[in-house]
């Protein structure tokens, strides 16, 4: 069936900002959805709020909305733009709920839109629990089929829950329905446990809805991706096995593709089962996950669960595989069957088969429990990795130790050094799930616990472990051999995924040394194609993995090559803003003749899609594997260039050394990039530059940070060198904070000293992004942030054009930011973070790098930066780009028009994820370590109204009304008189703590004192704030810390209320700033009659206005 | 646990070193892979894998073991085995040895290699081949001398093997419930699971040897007649298709699968020819004309018939036509007669290794004995 001629336009919805549970993979799926329905002719409407993407780029969609993905938001598109359709599977579970929801309410009916990829009905039964059961057990009982569910009752009050335990018997299940990422779920081994988990899950289900399960920890766990087309077809695309059995999430799993323990006769119950239930569920067309649980001494299988949409284990699986699960779910959207599309890599065949892989795929989760101090690190159904690697090996352990490595994390990689240990501890440690549990697995058999003891301490399935087993012995034989390095033993190694550093470790060399051993000795990987057919049919697409294998498939060049250096694994300060810009660079240098080769790790990934690039090598970014992918591409061709400079930190990193080794790096010279980031050096380019920096100093002990510290004055912040993120930095007020710091700083060494900066109290902190040629700079952005210096600008909300800056403030930006790239040697991009205090310009950083906020920046000022640094790394001038359109032909980011629309990115924080183990949540003040996962933007004519929108999109609606609870420090008391008074005139009812509610008084706010957390509950019981935010009886609460973090008092009785607004979902303000910001956004909403307007309109007011419109 | 030296070598003089894996010594056949990701056990002892040296795609083997009940035949039938990562553990709750052990006890020589995948686009793109492994004392002669014995042992191509792995004598698979139906089922190479799929519907299965006649045949009084499975040329095959013409000059409703289907196309007067390296794995889409349907499918072809795909043809019994096709090289995969209850298919319903999707062709034969009687 050829596709429907009755669509004309379809509204796409984005999954929103990038949140544990739901991250970059969707816009993965996304972008391929959007460039499908364009490529068949269709008008294509988006509403994503994530500006860090590729699907909103202004080329991928006809219309694009940057807006709230809030059902209120998008009806307001629908009557606006008047699709046809709304496929709502492809942005995870955001974008289904708000389907839902607008269909519900009557909207798609009255708008005449249809539901494409889904049926209401089939989500429903897919998702509710209850009716899931009844799906499974009808299946079972009318085929025949060996399929049944956990034993289980729903629940929607706390008595229900605790009956229902008694009935199915501890431990049990808790799991909230319509939650992303397993949120609010856990086990209960107690009752106390059960109470906490399943009440924080009644609150963060939509539906007030949680279910209790027989437990089936340590049973193996299974997942297959399904596809079906509205002609029946029905394919298996992958079957991934979870190394870590049931009990931690699937998302925190290792997991491996394809199964490795089943039989063809418990794969093909599994297969037949997961046809029969998307049959019985009903969902038509598109692709779905369902996911099963076999017990490992019977079999005795049950289904857990299903997703009918496109999830993280769809981009895992497409990356597997090669099937692009969400691009073949769009073509089936919109009429055709699986036989009528053909197979990208093949091309001579159809979709309609199922992927066999002649490799194995091992995905790792990477974690961020650094970033959150004193948050439990115990793994459980309740999702908290950050980001994942993925590795392709010609075998379990050679993909195992790749994705180990790809993590980039020290001690990320099988180690075999120190000493051996006791067994016992170490399978006391393997026993419990966490961060590292497959190190530790290894390490207690190398401690000499045997498979089976392994296997009775994690119930890690013994084939699994035979594995590991079988790397300790091959670690084992490098280490002792006598004969040294032979081609055989170097060989062995390789083909099981040991590293040269690996190696180095066991021998006492350098990893250098066994580089140049093994090249010596001819050994070095060939690179095989992912081709879904294990080679049954000649692959067009060079999708390219590393083995020790006997032939390469690298396919010859024609065309110069360029080589991307992409991001790895998501992590907090390094996410899909790095992506962004690699992709970039991949389309514009496609288009300016150059063959580009992409080289990343990450499956979540539009980077690590076989069709950004002309080449797609799956590797770890590390300086052994990129080395032989350069390699590999210089035998193949010639290749003008490596660019490092796209991909965050990660490929920076690698510069000097990729030059030492003879890589032609372009763009910004590893030179120049240690003149930014080497404390002295860049000392030194801003005193030639006439430019001031914060004083400061560095110091590798506390002796040395005091001395530094006195000098400069108090408050100081510090932080280690080379990081980013904000990795350990923190801000210091006094003596006895400095030394605990530095006695935490264990790390901190003469070539890895702390840095001692000034802190600037109360100064505005600006973000600069910037292109150099070497001749000119364009001034891309220049953002202001909302919250003052001192909170990480990842994590702090900031407008685009600054807001309060006058036209001397701009030039002065510009000119330092000029003086900056000429006296580093930028030759691409730059991003600058300026303090702005007491009218000084101080410098803080300057990275030659693409920055986090590059999208941002180019979706608020309608300008590809990305695609710009790309060029002009290889070469291009700033003029010739401004000539040929790429860059507006006049002014820049720094210069916009009055009537510029006004962009306030904000960031979105994983607060709710984490918990201590105590079970209570962890603090949100904002600081100088950056924790958000991801941002959204609101974009607007007027500051407040954008600020509200990027506030709806990122936390949900600002209040309008209701009451607001204010309790600051006293250095804020002055500036919040104003904004506290402006929202009792808009009716707001007051709350405050005594000294907050002395000072509104004075001022003529009617304000009613409330009760400290430490005050406890009054004598006639009157509740403490922290009670009455539970409650739901505040709306929006304005909580500026004081005190130091840890103490008691004033702080600890903030983190009470910060971490009870987190738990109720009330809109908490920790600054003043933001206060100011927030009073604009609610007047702006109060006003009523907040409009939505896609990119496209936005980027045309500007280029009708000023004729500086980019092109993408 | 090193495993000793051995030598995978390629008619066309293309070599492979690996080591050992199952028993030691030497083997010839005909070199071909398989894409199945799952189902070895069943690989292993399908009958149609006679003569054959089966390369596997799937790097880890043996992962489950060995298990009393998957075998789909009662002993490992391909002449040699080529993996490139053999399972050291046998890991499943019905496993009760491990798949090494069961080669060696069963004398099948095999080869762990690193290159299986080199080996697949090999094959791939010259055409199956003749190839031997050898191992421990075999492996020790030249090169040349070994690659002279492949050059010497017989070719696929012309070879009658259904004969000699078909049952010598009938036996009979009781129907599981209510006997419905009783079929003749001609032994080619049978699997284990096809007369198990009919027994399931009901249908007592007379499994006879590959040299049955005709008159044998209807002798039984059968309400429809099986032609199996099965390894070799079916150009070689004109005893089991003068028995067929028999039973479709009865008009007894028939059914056939793989080799089965060969012998029917010829049967009907259309030739067959040799595929430049075959079908054999369980991921195969195959189309059904009429429905336009697609089912994912279990493949064990080397062999395919020649028949004209534009629509109904004729032939010797009425009106036919092509039932379905391969979606990945249009090979012809079914056949039908219009005006007779008679059709084939080249894949394999019954699945074992491989999906279930097609299993509703057992169904469609009970319908036409239905029919019938």
């Amino acid at each position: 069936m050829p596709r429907r001629e009755d669509i004309r336009s379809v509204l796409v919805i984005g999954s929103g900002p990038i949140v544990i549970g739901q991250a970059a993979e969707f816009d993965y799926s996304g972008t391929q959805a959007c460039r499908v329905l364009k490529a068949e002719g269709l008008r294509v409407v988006l509403v994503n709020s994530n500006p860090a993407t590729i699907m909103t780029d202004p080329e991928m969609a006809d219309a694009t909305y940057v807006e709230p993905i809030t059902p209120g938001t998008v009806e307001k598109i629908i009557a606006k733009e008047r699709p046809d359709a709304l496929l709502p599977t492809l942005g995870g579970q955001t974008a289904l709920n708000t389907a839902i929801a607008l269909f519900e309410s009557g909207v798609l009916e009255r708008y005449g839109v249809e539901l494409i990829g889904a049926d209401v009905d089939a989500i429903q039964a897919g998702e509710n629990r209850e009716r899931f059961k009844e799906v499974v057990a009808k299946v079972a009982r009318e085929q025949g089929l060996n399929a049944e569910s956990a034993r289980s009752v729903i629940c929607h009050t706390m008595d229900e829950v605790l009956a229902g335990a008694r009935e199915l018997g501890y431990p049990v299940v808790v799991r909230p329905s319509f939650t992303m990422g397993g949120a609010g779920s856990g086990f209960a081994h107690t009752e106390d446990d059960l109470r906490r988990i399943a009440g924080a899950g009644l609150d963060a289900s939509p539906t007030s809805e949680v279910l209790l399960e027989e437990s089936i920890l340590g049973w193996k766990e299974y997942e297959l991706e399904v596809m079906r087309d509205r002609n029946d077809n029905v394919v298996i695309v992958c079957s991934i096995e979870n190394l870590d059995p049931m009990g931690v999430h699937t998302g925190d799993s290792i997991t491996v593709a394809p199964a490795m323990t089943l039989t063809d006769r418990e794969y093909q119950n599994m297969r037949d089962v997961a046809i029969a239930v998307i049959r019985e569920v009903g969902v038509d067309t598109g692709g779905c996950n369902i996911q099963f649980a076999v017990h490992p001494g019977t079999g005795r299988m049950i289904v857990i669960e299903m997703n009918p949409r496109v999830s993280r284990s769809s981009a895992l699986a497409s990356k597997a595989t090669g099937f692009p699960i969400a691009k073949i779910a769009a073509r089936l959207a919109v009429g055709y069957t699986l036989d009528e599309i053909p197979n990208d890599i093949t091309r001579v065949t159809p979709a309609s088969f199922e992927p066999t892989l002649d490799y194995v795929v091992v995905k790792v989760p990477r974690f961020a429990f650094e970033k959150f101090p004193g948050a439990d690190g115990t793994l459980t159904t309740h999702m908290k990795s950050v980001g994942e690697a993925m590795a392709i090996g010609r075998n379990f352990t050679e993909a195992l130790q790749k994705a180990l490595r790809s993590l980039e994390q020290k001690g990320s990689s099988f180690s075999w050094a120190g000493a051996v240990g006791d067994k016992a501890e170490w399978l006391k440690r393997a026993a419990e799930p966490h961060d590292g549990r497959v190190r530790a697995v290894q390490r207690a058999m190398w401690a000499g616990a045997t498979v089976q003891e392994a296997y009775e301490a994690t119930r890690i399935d013994p084939w699994f472990l035979d594995q590991i087993a079988g790397l300790n012995e091959i670690a084992a034989e490098i280490r002792t051999a006598e004969d040294a390095l032979t081609r055989d033993k170097i060989l062995t190694a390789k083909r099981h995924g040991f590293s040269d550093a690996q190696i180095a470790e066991l021998r006492g060399l350098s990893e250098d040394v066994v580089r140049e051993v093994r090249h010596a000795l001819g050994v070095r990987p060939v690179y095989l194609t992912v081709d879904t057919c294990a080679a049954e049919f000649e692959a067009k697409t060079p999708y390219l993995y590393s083995a020790y294998d006997e032939e390469t498939e690298v396919p010859p060049g024609e065309k110069p090559k360029v080589i991307i250096l992409g991001s790895g694994p998501n992590r907090i300060g390094q996410g899909v803003e790095f992506d962004y810009s690699c992709v970039h660079a991949s389309f514009t240098l496609a288009e300016a003749g150059y063959e580009t080769v992409m080289v990343n790790c990450n499956p979540e990934t539009v980077s690590t899609d076989y069709d950004t690039s002309d080449r797609l090598y799956f590797e770890p970014l590390t300086l052994e594997d990129v080395l032989e992918v350069v390699h590999a591409e210089q035998r193949s061709g010639d290749v003008a260039g490596v660019i490092v400079q796209l991909g965050g930190q990660t490929p920076l990193g690698l510069s000097q050394k990729l030059k030492d080794a003879g890589v032609p790096i372009v763009g910004t010279s590893p030179e120049s990039i240690h003149l930014a980031e080497e404390r002295g050096a860049f000392g030194r380019v801003l005193h030639r530059a006439g430019l001031t920096a914060p004083k400061h100093g560095t110091a590798t002990s506390y002796e040395e940070a005091r001395e530094i510290a006195a000098e400069i004055g108090y408050p100081v912040l510090v932080r280690p060198s080379y990081v980013l993120g904000g990795r350990g930095m923190e801000i210091v007020y006094d003596d006895a904070t400095l030394e605990s710091y530095m006695t935490k700083a264990t790390e901190a060494s003469p070539e890895h000293p702390v840095l001692v900066d000034r802190f600037l109290d109360e100064a505005i902190e600006i973000d600069v992004d910037a292109l150099y040629d070497g001749e000119e700079l364009y001034l891309g952005g220049v953002m202001e942030h909302i919250e003052e210096a001192g909170i990480h600008s990842g994590d702090s909300a900031c407008a685009l054009p600054p807001i309060t800056l006058g036209h001397d403030d701009l030039h002065r930006i510009r000119e330092a930011t000029e003086a900056l790239a000429k006296g580093i040697g930028v030759r691409g991009l730059m991003n600058v973070q300026f303090a702005l205090s007491a009218g000084v310009l101080y410098v803080l950083e300057a990275n030659p790098r693409a920055s986090r906020t590059v999208p941002f920046v180019s979706k608020a000022t309608a300008v590809p930066l990305a695609k710009a640094a790309a060029r002009v790394m290889m070469g291009a001038t700033i003029g010739a780009l401004r000539a040929e359109g790429l860059l507006p032909p006049s002014g820049d980011g720094g210069a916009l028009p009055l009537d510029a629309p006004i962009a306030v990115k904000e960031a979105v924080l994983p607060f709710d994820r984490f918990r201590n183990a105590k079970g209570q949540g962890v603090d949100t003040v904002l600081g100088p370590e950056m924790r958000s996962t991801g941002e959204v933007m609101g974009i607007d004519e007027v500051f407040g109204t954008a600020y509200a929108k990027s506030q709806q999109a990122a936390y949900g609606s600002l209040p309008t009304a209701g009451r607001l609870f204010v309790s600051v420090a006293n250095r804020d008391k002055r500036h919040m008189i104003f904004p506290v008074k402006r929202l009792a005139d808009l009716g707001f009812e007051i709350l405050a703590t005594e000294g907050t509610a002395e000072v509104l008084r004075r001022n003529g706010v009617r304000a009613k004192i409330v009760r400290k957390h430490s005050d406890g509950p009054g004598e006639d019981g009157e509740p403490t704030i922290v009670r009455r935010v539970l409650d739901g009886e505040v709306d929006l609460i304005v909580n500026t810390p004081f005190g130091s973090p840890g103490q008691s008092g004033p702080r600890l009785d903030g983190y009470e209320i910060r971490t009870a607004a987190v738990l109720r979902g009330v809109p908490c303000v920790t600054t003043v700033q933001g206060l100011a910001a927030a009073v604009q956004g609610i007047e702006a909403v109060a006003g009523g009659q907040v409009g939505v307007r896609s990119l496209q309109e936005h980027a045309e007011r500007l280029s009708g206005a000023h004729g500086v419109l980019g092109q993408g | 646990m090193t495993q000793p030296p051995a030598v995978l070598v390629l008619e066309d003089g293309r070599t492979f070193q690996g080591v050992a894996y199952g028993a030691e010594g030497e083997t010839f056949g005909e070199m071909v892979f398989n894409t199945g990701m799952t189902g070895y056990q069943e690989t292993l002892t399908d009958p149609s894998y006679a003569r054959q040296i089966v390369a596997m795609t799937a790097p880890h083997i043996g992962n489950t073991g060995v298990n009393d009940e998957d075998p789909e035949s009662s002993r490992i039938q391909v002449a040699g085995y080529v993996v490139r990562e053999p399972a050291r553990v046998a890991s499943n709750w019905r496993a009760t040895g491990s798949l090494g052990s069961a080669l060696r006890a069963q004398g099948v020589v095999g080869i762990a290699i690193t290159g299986t995948r080199a080996l697949t686009r090999h094959l791939r793109d010259r055409g199956a081949m003749r190839a031997g492994i050898f191992s421990g004392d075999a492996a020790q002669a030249p090169v040349d001398e070994l690659l002279k014995r492949v050059q010497e042992s017989p070719q696929m191509a012309g070879a009658a093997l259904a004969e000699e792995v078909a049952t010598q004598e009938p036996y009979v698979v009781p129907a599981i419930g209510e006997k419905r139906f009783t079929v003749a089922a001609v032994d080619l190479g049978i699997k284990g699971m096809t007369p198990h799929r009919m027994a399931e519907r009901g249908i007592e299965v007379h499994v006879l040897p590959a040299t049955v006649t005709a008159d044998d045949i209807l002798a039984l009084g059968p309400d429809g007649v099986f032609f199996s499975n099965g390894p070799g040329d079916p150009g070689t095959a004109d005893h089991q298709v003068a028995a067929l013409r028999g039973v479709l000059d009865a008009g007894r409703p028939f059914f056939g699968i793989c080799f089965g289907n060969q012998i029917f196309g010829r049967a009907l007067g259309l030739g067959t020819y040799k595929l430049r390296f075959g079908h054999r794995g369980v991921n195969q889409p195959v189309q059904d004309v009429r429905t336009g349907k697609v089912e994912i499918s279990a493949h064990n072809h080397g062999f395919a018939v020649d028949a004209p795909k534009g629509g109904p043809f004729d032939t010797p019994y009425g009106r036919a036509e092509v039932s379905h096709v391969n979606l990945n090289d249009g090979c012809v995969e079914g056949l039908r007669l219009l005006d007779r209850p008679a059709f084939s298919v080249q894949y394999h319903p019954e699945a074992a290794a491989g999906p279930h999707d097609a299993s509703g062709l057992f169904d469609q034969f009970v319908q036409i004995m239905e029919a019938g009687k």
